[in-house]
């Protein structure tokens, strides 16, 4: 028998749910057991997998990049997962939307800028901040969603170990936590 | 003032207009008013000076004629000819050729005949386009204010509330709540000091019923307000009416300067232990102020918001005080059903809606304007042959009456009589009068979308379904008709849409779904033609049956 | 005064005619979401979370500005009541800017908490992200417009309570605004007594203290029952022992 193909992708986060699901700790073996991690940020997999099972997505839609990741995860995931406040919500990320783009880069790499102030632009690896950074499921179709900024390791390892056993995650009530 | 010397007033000036030999009148409505209707009148004026005919002929300003579409309009009384698109030059051979020569301006008269007259049938606007707007004594000439000397002088105030009672007059506001048991309640109600609202706070896109009778018989309303409030047991009365009303506002003003100068309005009116006065309130531009429970806050002089009902008006209204609020049209039917019995009255119309109802025809329809027909009349008839029907060259699609509260009605419904019950069958409301047809070039998308809009701005904000909800239903609305919706956006706006109509505050709320409902309901292959199915679906249920081990 | 016996959610229980359906359910341990009721200021039935279903009538009803009558039958937590109360949540979170995660009342937010109570696993309708103003300019307060729901909680105590009317609404619909004064500074308002009660009414992060961080602050509103009993009642109730 094959082991779920589980995959995590980092968008407009900070990571902290990462961090989250690293504070698992133990369990981790546990779960290393029960699952093949086929594509993440903590694994060195530069393409996203074909017939991958779970995909819990950190971060909210906040560029180009991020957008077409999504639509890739959407069409070779069963079951995609918000994985914390800014994917749910957009929470800090979407912090931003009530400025302009162009705000937003001037104030970060020109009056913030310690040495050579300089928005950079034109460089085709860099991707381009969307108008508005948004919650993943304004993107796509989302299945279940993980709470909390970040999300505490018991309840991403209560949601991931509902989905192992192929359950969509019916998080507890104490689990529901915005923030 | 005494009911004899009443009737003495009217048969002066009869007297004084059987003096002249011809009467002309102008609509001097503000539809004719804003497409040179004032240069005709002038020239009227000038050429029969010019002519010498100032004793022969009089020109009297009249209430809305009906045919708006077409105006200026004007009326010569003796053989009910009627002139369209008049300008100064066919107003002078008006003068020359039908008023000396006999010989009508062929080229500018309206048939009368046709079926726009013909099925049309005039209470509340039966002065319209022969009375004098702004004359009390032409008023009183047409049996004004007899309703109210028989109210006061021979009725005692519960017979009035039963004679309207019986009339099975409904409110012409859009609600169609009962005339009479409203009067009844509010009559019973306990309360030293009681209170008459008129509500003419007419907001809906496209309808103009209320102002043309503002404009055209204002003294009818005060008529009926008054025979209210001796009805009732109340001594005050207010008039709220939108700011953008400022001919009905100016004649309004004037009618209740000349109704109190005869005594008609004030103390010990026909010498009886009747007081009543009529102060106006001008309404600063909020459609929600049309709402009764906001617009009483608006003439208390606070934020116009509507409240939770119970208690209704009716119990606690104005200042807290038992209040009767009512429509405009609703008010000009009092002095007809008082004066010609209710028995008269309850014999139009349909055993449920009994009377007549003022429409504003507009959108795609040949004869745009002002109509009053039977209830119960099939939407057919009005559209087709009072309004003549669609443009040349398109077919019916949809008539949406109630404006911004009311819906869609596709062309398998024309044959539905219009009554207040029949309309609500098809997920529409009577409303207040405004009827706009759409023909097969009108995206009902669109409609629903234009509609929402207004309810977007018009949404006093208070709670949170209206508020938030309207922004939402619009939004979702945009992204469909954009061909960026999915089903799965086309499943949120249903579901938003019953959300707002089952849990908003007030009316406004409430009904503001409607338009999209209704179009959902009768044209919803223009909404499912333009949504895809969102990416990554998978049908209901899957993923839970399908275990992830393989 | 009459008393009255109805049904709520099946159960007998008996109110006071004047009393509100909400109090009658309260006094009977039944719970029934609220957002801009508070104990002590006029209601205004506003927020809709607390309506009810009223046998016999297609309508709903809230709560706390609807008297009981002999006999009704009343259910608070249908199907359909429990999917409304989520999407006024889902709306309220949509028209504001709500980060829980960088606000001074995170885990002590009464629109947090209603989301939890409703089950709202996210918001489904678009978020709307509006710009809002935020207003430092009191001495001690921050009125944060981006965290307002538009409750009048604050306007009520203002006006109800201390008296003073500092707070109203300016325009209408989604644009609507809680401003101070004529529209101006809150820090130049001469009403505002800085008596601090809108800060501890407002049930959101929208009013709060200067110098608070993350989590940090914690309204207590039951100070409004004391003056409130005390004026009415002039009786001198102890909060403090009666919350435990």
């Amino acid at each position: 028998m094959m082991k779920p193909r589980v995959a995590t992708a980092w968008l407009g986060g900070c990571s902290g749910c990462h961090m989250s699901f690293l504070d698992m700790d133990e369990r981790l073996i546990e779960l290393a057991d029960k699952m093949d991690l086929v594509y993440s940020p903590i694994a060195d997999i530069k393409k996203f997998p074909e017939n991958v099972d779970v995909t819990l997505v950190e971060g909210a839609v906040a560029n180009t990049e991020n957008e077409e990741l999504a639509h890739i995860i959407r069409r070779h995931s069963r079951i995609v997962v918000s994985f914390g406040d800014c994917a749910v919500t957009g929470n800090v990320t979407a912090m931003r939307n009530g400025l302009t783009v162009d705000a937003v880069l001037k104030r970060s790499y020109i009056e913030l800028a310690d040495l050579t102030p300089q928005i950079p632009r034109d460089y085709p690896t860099i991707a381009e901040l969307m108008k508005q950074a948004k919650p993943l499921h304004e993107i796509i179709r989302v299945d279940a969603f993980i709470h909390g900024c970040p999300p505490t390791a018991d309840s991403i390892w209560s949601a991931v170990s509902q989905l192992l056993e192929g359950k969509l995650p019916a998080l507890s009530h104490v689990y529901l936590r915005y923030g | 003032m005494t009911v004899e010397e009443l009737k003495e007033l009217a048969e002066k000036e009869l007297e004084r207009q059987h003096q002249y030999k011809h009467r002309i009148t102008y609509c001097s409505a503000a539809g004719c008013a804003s497409c040179g209707g004032n240069a005709v009148r002038d020239t009227l004026a000038k050429t029969i000076k010019a002519r010498n005919l100032e004793k022969d002929v009089e020109i009297a300003g009249t209430g809305c004629m009906g045919l708006c579409g077409e105006g200026p309009l004007v009326r010569i009384a003796e053989d009910g000819a009627l002139y369209q698109r008049v300008d100064a030059g066919i107003a002078e051979r008006i003068i020359d050729e039908h008023i000396l020569q006999g010989k009508p301006v062929a080229e500018n008269l309206v048939d009368t005949t046709n079926p726009f007259f013909s099925s049309q049938m005039k209470i509340v606007l039966e002065n319209c386009g022969t009375m004098d707007s702004e004359r009390i004594d032409d008023y009183i000439a047409s049996g004004g204010y007899e309703a109210l000397a028989k109210a006061v002088t021979e009725m005692q105030p519960a017979e009035v509330a039963e004679e309207v009672r019986r009339s099975g007059i409904r409110g012409r506001g859009g609600a169609g709540y009962p005339t009479g048991l409203k009067w009844g309640i509010v009559r019973k109600a306990q309360g030293e000091q009681k209170y008459v609202v008129c509500n003419a706070d007419e907001g809906d896109p496209g309808a103009f019923m209320d102002r043309s009778v503002l404009e055209g018989d204002p003294h009818r309303v005060l008529e009926g307000m008054a025979i209210g409030g001796y009805a009732v047991g109340a001594s005050v009365g207010f008039l709220y009416v939108r700011a953008e009303y400022p001919l009905a506002i100016e004649r309004l003003r004037l009618a209740i300067k000349q109704a109190e100068r005869l005594g008609l309005l004030g103390n010990r009116i026909f010498e009886s232990d009747f007081n009543f006065r009529i102060d106006i309130r001008i309404g600063a531009g909020a459609f929600v102020c049309g709402e009764e429970t906001a617009l009483i806050r608006s003439i208390e002089g606070k934020r116009g918001r509507p409240r939770p009902r119970p208690p209704y008006p009716a119990e606690k209204g104005l200042w807290g005080a038992p209040t009767l609020i009512n429509n405009v049209e609703t008010f000009a039917n009092i002095a007809p059903i008082i004066r010609r019995g209710s028995a008269w009255f309850a014999a139009i119309g349909t055993p449920k809606s009994t009377g007549t109802k003022v429409f504003a025809l507009a959108g795609k329809i040949r004869n745009t304007g002002l109509i009053e027909v039977p209830m119960g009349i099939p939407l057919r008839k009005i559209i087709f042959d009072i309004g003549g029907g669609t443009p040349e060259g398109t077919t019916f699609k949809a008539a949406q009456t109630g404006g911004p509260s009311g819906g869609c009605i596709p062309a398998e419904a024309l044959d539905l009589p219009v009554d207040y019950d029949s309309l609500a069958t098809v997920g529409s409301i009577m409303g207040s009068g405004g009827l706009i047809v759409m023909d097969s070039t009108s995206n009902m998308v669109d409609v629903a979308k234009y509609f929402m809009e207004f309810c977007v701005d018009e949404s006093c904000g208070k709670c949170v379904p209206c508020r938030v909800g309207t922004v939402h239903i619009h939004g979702l609305l945009e992204k469909i008709s954009l061909g960026n919706g999915t089903t799965d956006d086309l499943a949120l706006l249903e579901e938003l849409c019953q959300m707002v109509k089952d849990t908003s505050l007030c009316g406004l709320g409430q009904s503001a779904p409607n338009p999209v409902l209704s179009t959902l309901r009768f044209f919803r292959n223009e909404y499912t033609e333009l949504v895809r199915a969102p990416e990554g679906f998978v049908p209901a249920g899957t993923p839970n049956e399908q275990p992830l081990t393989r | 005064m009459a008393i009255l016996t109805l049904t709520i959610n099946g159960e007998q229980v008996s109110g006071k005619d004047d009393e509100s359906l909400l109090s009658i359910a309260q006094q009977h341990g039944i719970k029934i979401p609220t957002l801009c009721h508070l104990e002590g200021l006029s209601d205004v039935g506003a927020c809709r979370l607390c309506l009810v279903e009223v046998e016999g009538s297609p309508k709903l009803f809230p709560a706390c500005t609807t008297k009981p009558k002999e006999g009704m039958v009343v259910s608070t937590d249908t199907e359909r009541l429990r999917k409304y109360r989520r999407l006024i949540i889902e709306f309220l979170a949509s028209e504001g800017n709500h980060q829980c995660s960088v606000c001074v009342v995170n885990g002590h937010c009464e629109l947090q908490n209603q989301a939890y109570e409703t089950g709202l696993t996210h918001v489904t309708v678009p978020y709307l992200y509006p710009k809002k103003t935020l207003d430092a300019s009191h001495e001690h307060f921050i009125m944060d417009r981006n965290r307002c729901i538009l409750c009048t909680r604050c306007v009520r105590v203002c006006h109800e309570v201390e008296g003073a009317h500092t707070w109203d609404l300016s325009g209408r619909g989604i644009a609507c605004e809680i401003i101070s004064d004529l529209n101006q500074p809150w820090g130049t308002s001469e009403s505002c007594t800085s008596c601090g009660k809108c800060v501890l009414v407002c049930p959101t992060g929208a009013i709060i203290e200067k110098g608070e961080g993350v989590s940090e602050m914690e309204k207590k509103t039951d100070f409004l029952r004391y003056i409130v009993t005390a004026r009415q009642k002039r009786e001198w109730i102890n909060v403090d022992s009666d919350e435990e």
